[in-house]
């Protein structure tokens, strides 16, 4: 029933399908197995991002700019725990990440070296080189791929929940952007959309504070972006986005108003980035003392102490987990590497459904 | 056969495919309760249902955005730009998301942006434009302009069933004064196909849209002073363009000329000719003229659009200028 | 849940007459009218523009039936309180942006109806010289700026008016209307949310009247009242009976004063109701019936005398006299228009670029 184009190349390897997950449980509080997966997917996601713009950028093996999420990973990650998959089309969830939402596509089943060849603009890359860095999207792993222009998205994302509206099923429509985002007027629109209809939609703001260079206070005259939500009658609030069990636990109520049909939630992660607007922008104009004062606040390492005073981490299982993911990327690294680049010609098919 | 107007045309076509397909459906301003503007969608709410014929508020961008999204679940949704006019408003999600998905990243959007063009109607700048060109400059859309009746519902059927984007402009000129027999059964009219709608061996008028009625009152003319045998094209798909069919018109008369509503500079009759210069150069025994309006938005009194139609007065001009070469 | 989603099957053939008026559109129980702090002669101006811009759409209506209009009208028949109280309390310099139905705020700036019925009759001496048609002309010595066919795009361009007027130092002010529907554009947004963060002096009057074309309230949006969408933005906002023109014109005063002083944007909803189709071809056969009833007792113009006369501020004799003295000038200025020329064809090639005028 998807209108997709059925006669793509092989992607390469990594596995497509994971098995089915289950919805998560309405009380918001994950268990101990569901707290590991988190902790990794947020060091998975570190370790990568930090790789390609701390070293493969620097190396001149990267095609086109580099935007990382790092210091947001809790958002990415304590949302992606709820989004449902392997269940089929009326049963999982779709998603539309921005570009600082690695850990969404991990955590939908995109193995690292995807990613990394995309980002190399190798021919095995999740776009086939036909589009770069976080531009990616595949529909067989619930992602719908961004558009530069920044909250076009939303009301696409609306639009994929008016489907399962129209077809009377429980699917929810993910949708992350930052809260430079929320100027556009599309991303108004889509919201007035999403609520005027009562659609399935979960909005989440990453308010990391700056968008490029200017600062929130430039960007909008509320104090927070949830303010916005009255605005368009449906709910709205504002979290801490450093800590992924708050985001967990509000991402989740949200998921379940949701799916009862109560309509779409805005909900705001206050955190901060920690790096420029891009691999090539050295935040000169963020004041060092916000760098400092959110580097105590790396949601990874607090998570981290979290989980070591619950007793359900010690050194040695952390280092495990790290020299596991560091073997992991290495390995991802390599294949990448490996991938040729798209053949020339390339460039002219693709372009309608006749030349696939 | 059934007679029927270019609106009850498309109307017809629309309400077959919501039949015949569950995942089609309409989303747009006042097209619901009111049935639409133009009352393409009347009678649909009450057959159809609400979650099938959508009242939005006033949002061309979230109304083209959310058939995006809806396209990439797997529907086929139809928006209605109230007037075609009102298209910039979506112009983003258009070029930069819908037509760029597949490319990007395989996944196709299958949906239908239609609305009225055109002027004639004192609609003034904001109610009588022809954008085609932004879209027909957009790799990854498809763009068509039927002219008949029959070409009205054989089209909308085929953007409907496309698996890409379609821009489907109707004129609003001809919604209500043109009318013919159409077929009761199911048939489509492919897209990227032209027409010929009238035979000549002497020159060639290339056109679509309103202004096909014009070119062919010129042909009528032309015919008994001085004697000219035109043949009319109706070009009905602007990308992708029939390009055989341009081709064609040069080798058959070597005269052609293009007439369009739209305006001069930009306008498709430029890449028309380039066509033809680049690949039927030799067959060629004049230049190939244009009739377009003039590079000026769409003026609002009376005179002033009648300066600026193209009609058949100035088709005639043109086309005994070409015929003396 | 989903399944009162799916297709609904009993749906009446004809939905406005037999739909109960949505929950919402019908009036708020009227609250008495005060002076806010007006003179005689204000009151009495106020009133003389209210009829006015009431008779001015009724010759404008005449000449539609005629045949003599090209294009569409669009009528302001119960909202005129609001385009007069609004206008009524700028100063003649700040800035005025009107949208399709706000002839009435025209009429206060001092736009003559002459120069309205030129542009609906489409004649040369029309401030667009019949390049556009309605209120889609521009008056720059009069501070105003016109609108086009898209909805919300004066929002930003007001924005950007007022920004200008502060770069040069002038204490102006700049207020633009947008109905219920135009509220939900992109360009709403991004207009009143750049003058809420640059706090540019900028009064957005919403008129909430119930309908967008055929669209109610509650297809548009999800809130109650569109006041709400004020503090969305960091900025102040009110909710206004726009059928009582005085306290219209006092909630405007008090948006002037804040935007004067450096408090930034005000979003002012003026509830009334859209008595008339959306155009004049508009049957407006979705409207329920109640709902229209309802309203006709809440006209502006008749709460204003109903006021006047209670207040002992006019007698009856010098209400209809104010009335009747409109309309002879009326006749003459319709006259004249009719016999003006259009414009030569040529004019269509003039005034594309600068230069080519």
């Amino acid at each position: 029933m998807l209108a997709r184009d059925r006669k793509s190349s092989a992607r390469g390897p990594g596995a497509v399908a994971a098995p089915a997950r289950p919805a998560t449980g309405a009380t918001g509080v994950p268990d101990d197995a569901s707290l590991l997966k988190m902790l990794y997917s947020m060091k998975l996601t570190r370790a990568i991002e930090t790789r390609i713009e701390r070293k493969l950028y620097r190396q001149g093996k990267i095609v086109g700019g580099v935007y990382v999420g790092r210091g947001q990973e809790a958002i990415s990650v304590g949302a992606a725990m709820h989004m449902r998959r392997g269940g089929g089309e009326d049963h999982d969830d779709i998603v539309s990440p921005s570009h600082r939402d690695m850990a969404v596509f991990l955590m939908q089943g995109v193995p690292p070296e995807r990613i990394l060849a995309q980002y190399m603009g190798r021919r095995t890359g999740l776009t086939r080189g036909r589009d770069g860095n976080m531009h990616m999207g595949d529909l067989r792993h619930r992602l719908v791929a961004f558009v530069s222009h920044l909250g076009d998205s939303i009301p696409v994302a609306a639009g994929c929940a008016l489907t399962f509206r129209m077809r009377g099923t429980d699917q929810v429509s993910f949708c992350f952007f930052g809260e430079g985002a929320t100027s556009r007027g599309d991303w108004h629109e889509g919201l007035n959309f999403a609520a005027v209809l009562k659609l399935p939609v979960v909005f989440i703001c990453n308010n990391n504070q700056y968008a490029y260079s200017t600062h929130v206070s430039r960007q909008m005259k509320v104090e927070r972006v949830s303010d916005r939500a009255r605005g368009y009658g449906m709910p709205g609030e504002s979290q801490d986005g450093n800590d992924v069990r708050v985001v967990y636990e509000a991402v989740g109520r949200a998921v379940a108003r949701a799916r009862r049909g109560e309509g779409p939630t805005l909900l705001e992660f206050v955190t901060f980035r920690m790096t420029g607007h891009s691999a090539h922008d050295d935040a000169g104009y963020v004041p060092k003392a916000l760098f400092e004062e959110w580097e105590r606040k790396d949601p990874i390492r607090l998570f981290e102490d979290d989980l070591k005073g619950r007793g359900l981490l010690d050194a040695g299982a952390l280092q495990a987990m790290e020299s596991r993911i560091e073997a992991e990327l290495d390995e991802a690294v390599a294949w990448a590497e490996s991938q040729p680049y798209p053949d020339p010609e390339e460039c002219l098919i693709g372009v309608y459904h006749e030349q696939a | 056969m059934a007679l029927t107007t270019y609106v009850e045309a498309i109307k017809q076509g629309i309400w077959e495919e919501m039949e015949r397909d569950d995942r089609v459906f309409i989303l747009g301003e006042d097209v619901g309760v009111y049935g639409g503007a133009f009352k393409v969608t009347e009678g649909m709410l009450d057959r159809f249902g609400e979650m099938r014929v959508i009242d939005t508020p006033i949002s061309e961008s979230a109304i083209v955005g959310a058939a995006i999204g809806a396209a990439l679940m797997g529907m086929r949704p139809i928006a209605e730009m109230q007037f075609i006019d009102f298209i910039s408003c979506a112009f983003d999600q258009i070029t930069n998301f819908a037509a760029k998905n597949r490319y990007r990243w395989g996944a196709g959007v299958p949906m239908v942006i239609r609305g009225p063009s055109g002027g004639g109607v004192h609609g003034g700048p904001y109610h009588s434009q022809n954008p085609e060109m932004y879209f027909v400059h957009t790799p990854g859309l498809k763009v068509v302009a039927p002219a008949t009746a029959y070409d009205a519902k054989g089209l909308i059927k085929a953007a409907i069933r496309d698996e890409d984007p379609v821009i489907y402009l109707e004129h609003k000129y001809l919604y209500r004064r043109i009318k013919e027999e159409i077929p009761k059964e199911d048939y489509i009219v492919p897209i990227g196909q032209a027409a010929v709608r009238r035979e000549g061996r002497d020159l060639t008028i290339l056109t679509y849209g309103a202004m096909l009625y014009q070119a062919l009152e010129a042909a009528e003319t032309l015919a008994r002073e001085p004697g000219i045998q035109t043949e009319v094209v109706d070009l009905r798909s602007l990308l992708p363009l029939d390009k055989d069919a341009i081709l064609n018109a040069a080798r058959k008369t070597g005269k052609v000329l293009v007439v369009h509503e739209d305006t001069r500079t930009g306008g498709i009759a430029g890449e028309i000719a380039a066509i033809i210069n680049e690949e039927v150069f030799e067959y060629l025994d004049g230049p190939v003229l244009r009739v377009t309006a003039p590079d000026t938005p769409v003026p609002y009194s009376p005179p002033l659009e009648e300066f600026f139609l193209p009609n058949k007065e100035k088709i005639l001009k043109a086309a005994r200028q070409l015929a003396a070469y | 849940m989903s399944t009162v989603l799916r297709r609904s099957r009993k749906t009446p053939a004809s939905r406005g007459e037999r739909e109960p008026p949505p929950r919402g559109l019908l009036p708020d129980p009227p609250r008495p009218m005060q002076n806010p702090g007006l003179s005689r002669q204000q009151l009495r101006e106020i009133h003389r523009f209210l009829c006015l811009n009431r008779l001015v759409e009724d010759r404008l209506s005449a000449l539609y039936r005629q045949g003599q209009i090209h294009g569409g009208l669009y009528s302001s028949l119960g909202q005129e309180g609001i385009s007069v109280g609004t206008a009524y309390a700028l100063a003649p310099d700040d800035l005025l942006a009107p949208m399709i139905r706000n002839i009435g705020s025209l009429l206060v700036r001092g736009v003559a109806p002459l120069t309205l019925f030129l542009q609906f009759l489409a004649r040369a001496d029309a401030p667009t010289g019949g390049k556009d048609g309605t209120l889609h002309f521009d008056d720059l010595d009069k501070s105003i700026v016109g609108p086009i066919s898209v909805l919300g795009t004066l929002i930003p361009v007001m924005t950007g008016a007022a920004l200008a007027a502060r770069m040069r130092g002038e204490n102006r002010v700049a207020l633009t209307y947008i109905g219920d529907g135009g509220t939900s554009t992109g360009d709403f947004h991004e207009g009143l949310n750049l003058a809420a963060v640059l706090n540019l002096p900028l009064i957005l009057v919403v008129e909430n009247n119930g309908y967008a074309y055929s669209t109610p309230t509650h297809r548009q949006f999800a809130v109650q009242s569109l006041a709400e969408r004020g503090p969305a933005y960091g900025v102040a906002s009110e909710s206004i009976d726009g059928t009582d023109v005085l306290a219209v014109y006092a909630a405007t005063r008090r948006a002037v004063e804040r935007g004067r002083r450096g408090g930034g944007p005000t979003l002012l909803e003026c509830r009334a109701f859209r008595r008339r189709g959306h155009a004049e071809h508009d049957d407006m056969r979705y409207v329920p019936k109640a709902l229209l009833q309802a309203w006709e007792k809440r006209d502006p113009l008749d709460r204003l005398e109903g006021f006047l006369l209670h207040e002992g501020e006019a007698t009856k004799k010098e209400l209809r006299a104010a009335r009747e003295e409109i309309g002879p000038a009326l006749d003459e200025a319709a006259r004249s228009a009719l016999e003006r020329p259009y414009p030569p064809p040529e004019e269509t090639l003039r005034g594309v670029y600068h230069g080519t005028e």
